[in-house]
């Protein structure tokens, strides 16, 4: 999809004309729901995420405790867990990710259609966590697949899997689907799918995707251009 | 199960029906097919997979794969400290980090020949026989959602272990990852507030277990999908080193608890539960027999704890470096035998360190407990034998 070339400045978020909220909150009270489609759009999809039934390890048990009555995960819209990827829009990456695991990790994120989106749940997933220095550790998901949210614990309470869930529909509800900065599923040019990492002779080939991840700049050149 | 050869040539498809009635097996009969289940899958409790050949909707072979959560657990803790691998042993069996404590807390107090105190024994035996509790309602309610009851059951289970749960993390301050014991005793002692409320929860638990087995025990479907499928015969169990409720539902009277007597088990009265016929079914029933032997228990611990110390006052804990020399330290937990064996060339570092993990032996007899039986069948095997990825892969 081409965007035209924009004529005048890009709207400022919300673009329901010159209302202001305050006088939209008054109509909306008065009976009259003014909204863009943008904005219905995001409400929509924020308010039905449905995650990939996919745990790996001990995160995954807290992934479930967040879906049983007392977190109830249900009332963010969230509660149906998808075994196929080709229903979910929201990878939950609960628990440690392994060599071995992560072409399945890739493979199940290239079946997802887009919009997808990606949670790190917990410390291995985040950056391998304690397991960091094991020899068939990955040490962290985001260098095979974009990352939105990270949820720092070991592992993160159910409250904090909502609250990264919250987080994640904020973020939804901030995405535009035209315009320079619009969404990244709304764009031809942005990858959605990734290459399969295989397993190499001694690591995994390639060891990180360049597209979503670089090595960190080491230490001692900072600061020497 | 090999499959039957047609004793016709079968007619080709959409030709007009004879008079010889043909079975769909005989109709259809054609080549095996190879299917992998996993490591994505909703029923295979974590990252396991199963390589299953079929016939029809029967498997024929079955070949477990497993590795996909390999966390590297011995090696890092041959490269850290004896105290240092006590988190990662919660890591182990996450469902159950506290029998996992204690069970390598066992092994090094035997390589260093350390005593434990009185009252931490019995605080030991209190929080592993509430961890049985959470792991066996946890794995009924798992159990059920692989059979199709999409999580009602798991709801009621869930709702008891969060009571149990908030109990361990009052204690240690975490959830899941207790991280409690000690070389020598435990970390915290807990409050007589403490104390009582989690008498309180042991004594109204049986009224739990009343309502979920009402719900589930009598079930038609419960019976018909699980009485029969997945026989285990008592001398292949016994061969193959199967452990824990697995073996036990296959009527062999071993439980570590009686056998080893570690901990002060031998002063409590409870008894072992078994099995008759090896199947799903009493597997099933096994958890929830051991669940009210397990409140039997818990109600003598709460009436007998004694007062005192719950450190061996001469444990040390800096610099602590155990002579050079071997052990075994051995516990029941809940899903069988989990051993920890250590190696000590004298530095404070394990020289070797391996874990005898139940889940991954009671694996091996997987294919033959499913062969003949259908995919379907095969979920609700896989989820009666109890296994924990973390502690089959380490």
């Amino acid at each position: 999809m081409s965007t035209p070339a924009p004529t005048a400045a890009p709207q400022p978020f919300p673009a329901a004309g010159n209302i202001s909220d305050a006088d939209r909150e008054n109509l909306r009270r008065n009976g009259v729901l003014l909204t863009s489609l943008e904005e219905l759009y995001n409400w929509g999809r924020s308010n039905s995420i449905w995650p990939l039934q996919f745990g790996l390890a001990c995160c995954a048990i807290e992934m479930i405790a967040a879906a049983t009555a007392r977190f109830d995960i249900a009332r963010f819209g969230a509660e149906i867990f998808r075994p196929s990827p080709r229903q979910a829009d929201l990878m939950i990456v609960s628990g440690t990710v392994t060599k071995k695991m992560i072409p399945q990790v890739v493979r199940l994120w290239n079946q997802m259609p887009e919009p997808k989106y990606c949670i790190a749940m917990g410390a291995c997933a985040i950056s391998g966590g304690p397991f960091k220095q094991g020899y068939n550790v990955l040490k962290g998901v985001d260098r095979f697949i974009p990352v939105d949210i990270y949820i720092p614990g070991c592992p993160p309470r159910p409250e904090a899997l909502l609250n990264g869930l919250m987080q994640l529909q904020k973020k939804i509800r901030g995405e535009h689907l035209t315009g320079p900065d619009a969404a990244k599923h709304t764009r031809a040019d942005a990858p959605s799918e990734y290459a399969v990492p295989t397993c190499g002779a001694h690591d995994i080939e390639p060891t990180h995707n360049p597209a979503v991840w670089t090595p960190p700049v080491p230490l001692g050149r900072l600061g020497k251009g | 199960m090999s499959p039957a050869a047609p004793t016709q040539a079968p007619a080709p498809f959409g030709a007009p029906s004879g008079p010889t009635v043909r079975t769909v097996t005989d109709a259809f009969h054609g080549d095996l097919l190879e299917v992998s289940m996993g490591p994505q899958h909703p029923s295979t409790h974590g990252v396991f997979r199963m390589d299953v050949t079929l016939d029809g909707e029967v498997i024929v072979k079955l070949k477990p794969v497993f590795g996909y959560l390999h966390r590297n657990h011995e090696k890092i803790a041959e490269n850290t400290s004896y105290l240092a691998s006590m988190p990662y042993t919660d890591r182990l069996d996450y469902l159950c980090s506290m029998s996992t404590n204690w069970a390598y807390a066992l092994a090094v107090e035997k390589l260093a020949g350390q005593a434990v105190p009185d009252r931490a024994q019995y605080l030991r035996i209190i929080l592993a026989e509430l961890t049985r509790i959470v792991n066996h309602a946890c794995l009924v309610g798992f159990l059920f959602n692989d059979l199709g009851t999409s999580f009602t059951p798991l709801l009621y289970a869930f709702r008891e272990r969060e009571k149990i749960i908030d109990l361990f993390e009052a204690l240690s301050g975490s959830r899941m990852m207790c991280n409690y014991q000690r070389f020598g005793g435990c970390r915290i002692d807990p409050s007589p507030e403490w104390l009582a409320a989690a008498s309180r929860l042991v004594d109204n638990f049986p009224r739990f277990l009343d309502e979920y087995e009402r719900m589930l025990t009598g079930n038609e479907i419960l019976l018909a999908r699980t009485q029969g499928v997945g026989r285990l015969k008592a001398a292949n169990a016994i061969n193959a080193g199967i452990t824990g409720p697995v073996l036990r539902a296959a009527g062999v009277n071993y439980d570590l608890r009686k056998v080893d007597a570690y901990g002060f088990y031998s002063r409590f009265d409870f008894r072992v539960p078994l099995g008759e016929h090896g199947d799903t079914y009493d597997r099933y029933m096994m958890r929830i027999l051991e669940m009210r032997e397990s409140v039997k228990i818990l109600q003598q611990a709460f009436r007998d704890l004694p007062t005192g110390p719950i450190m061996d006052p001469k444990a040390k804990i800096r610099g602590f470096r155990p002579k050079a020399g071997e052990a075994y330290g051995r516990l029941e937990s809940p899903k069988g035998e989990l051993g920890f064996y250590l190696l000590s060339d004298g530095t404070p570092n394990p020289y070797r360190y391996r874990v005898r993990p139940p889940s991954l032996i009671n694996l091996t007899l997987l294919e033959e407990m499913c062969l003949g039986h259908t995919v379907a069948d095969a979920v609700v095997i896989l989820g009666s034998i109890d296994i924990v990825l973390g502690e089959v892969d380490r």
